[in-house]
């Protein structure tokens, strides 16, 4: 597990899971599943900015918008029928919401890995969060090249 | 306690049409004594969002699976994980699932290997239980805890291991993959990317069907001849040689195994689990690439 400091809402969410017992933590996670915000008005007709996360099983996509603050915020979009792949999505949107770009870019790789989720979900499950994270990253860094 | 069968016309044709039940049947039995069903999905949180009012959840990770070495539970696993789920050596075990019963499929495998007697799939699974509109649940599971007795694991057969398929050359095999891992393209399922192994391909011999063509597109089996046309007539399956069925780790191949028993009544089919996450990676094991399936080496 990575020691480097994480943003404190990342640092919360982690908390929160690893202080329950693993049947709770699935709750929780069903939580956040339920909790996926829905995309802003300005999004819902673009699927072109929306990049597909293949690496989940189902249709998964990601939208990281940096706002005029320079604040980060990740859209995503998963069907009801993956309330797994909703709950991950739907941890990183809130977990990454409103920070930089130099903070999301720090955010550990393994975060997904750290949240106590290993034994309730199986390796190649966690890997579809695993991914997200990394794609987030990269359109920042496609992003912060752009503009140089 | 044996709950009465499904007389529905639409299983008559199946060789053993007391396997599936109906979503008409279900609803009418539920809650009948001495019948347990039970949910069993790919997604870990899927039961949760909303299940079949009163079915318990049975998880093929971390329920079905040894959680250290590669293989299932024992015995006394097994005797564990039913007694809390409520279910006795007796009861009559309806499962369903999402994804065309993909992992309902793959449970019922397993109870067999236990030789639980009377466990059946529900035709269409959790998907066309919900296009029907029928009722869900989100409430806790509340099995009232039962005796299930420890019952030794018999794998030899149903299940099939990488020496048996060595010594199986010659005789059917069955590659329930994408055509694109079957070929050789790539080692992992469109989207899985976590289950790879070393090589690609497919066992020399082995005949592509991928597994999803035995489903319609509302999530029942296709009828008795549509199945008879696809493995009978185009795989060449004959009934008359031992089968052995693989995907990648043993749940695609558990729904055609399921196929092949139960809907099309050939005996002496076997599931090869270690599948291609074994196969792909084993030193000095045959393997073929391309659309062909090539052919049979001497058995070892």
């Amino acid at each position: 597990m990575s020691t480097v400091d994480l943003p404190s809402q990342l640092a919360e969410i982690r908390e929160d899971f690893l202080a329950l017992e693993q049947p709770d933590r699935l709750m929780l996670l069903l939580e956040f599943s339920n909790e996926l915000p829905d995309l802003p008005e300005k999004y819902r007709d673009h699927p072109d900015l929306f990049e597909r996360v293949v690496e989940c099983q189902s249709p998964v996509f990601i939208f990281v918008e940096v706002d005029d603050d320079r604040s980060v915020h990740l859209y995503a979009t998963a069907p009801a029928e993956s309330p797994t792949t909703r709950g991950f999505a739907s941890i990183l949107a809130q977990g990454l919401d409103g920070l930089s770009v130099d903070e999301v870019l720090a955010v550990p790789d393994d975060y997904p890995q750290s949240i106590g989720l290993t034994q309730a979900v199986s390796p190649l499950r966690l890997r579809g969060i695993t991914a997200m994270l990394g794609r987030t990253k990269r359109q920042l860094r496609e992003r912060q090249s752009a503009l140089g | 306690m044996t709950v009465e069968t499904d007389p529905s016309a639409t299983f008559a044709a199946y060789a053993h049409p007391d396997r599936l039940v109906s979503t008409d049947w279900l609803q009418a039995h539920l809650g009948d004594p001495g019948l347990v069903v039970v949910e069993s999905d790919e997604d870990v949180i899927l039961y949760e969002t909303g299940h079949i009012p009163g079915a318990v959840k049975i998880d093929w990770h971390t329920d079905l699976n040894d959680p250290v070495e590669r293989d299932y539970i024992d015995g006394a696993g097994f005797a564990g994980l039913l007694s809390r789920k409520g279910i006795s050596r007796d009861s009559t075990v309806v499962i369903y699932g999402d994804k065309s019963n993909w992992w309902a499929a793959y449970a019922l495998w397993v109870f067999t290997l236990f030789g639980h007697d009377d466990v059946r799939l529900l035709d269409g699974g959790r998907a066309k239980w919900i296009a029907e509109g029928r009722e869900l649940s989100t409430d806790r599971e509340a099995a009232e805890p039962a005796e299930y007795p420890v019952v030794e694991r018999a794998d030899a057969p149903i299940r099939a291991f990488k020496d048996d398929v060595l010594a199986h050359f010659g005789h059917p095999l069955i590659d329930v993959r994408s055509p694109e891992e079957y070929s050789g393209e790539r080692t992992t399922a469109p989207a899985y990317p976590e289950e790879g192994s070393l090589r690609a391909g497919h066992i020399p011999s082995a005949v592509s069907v991928p597994w999803a063509r035995a489903a319609a597109e509302d999530a029942t089996f296709r009828p008795r001849a549509e199945l008879d046309a696809i493995y009978r007539d185009e795989a060449g399956l004959t009934g008359d040689e031992p089968v052995i069925a693989y995907c990648r780790i043993g749940e695609r191949s558990s729904h055609t195994w399921f196929v092949l028993t139960h809907l099309l009544g050939l005996e002496n089919v076997r599931n090869y689990d270690g599948s291609w996450t074994e196969w792909g990676s084993a030193v000095r094991v045959p393997i073929v690439q391309g659309t062909a399936p090539g052919t049979a080496p001497e058995p070892r």
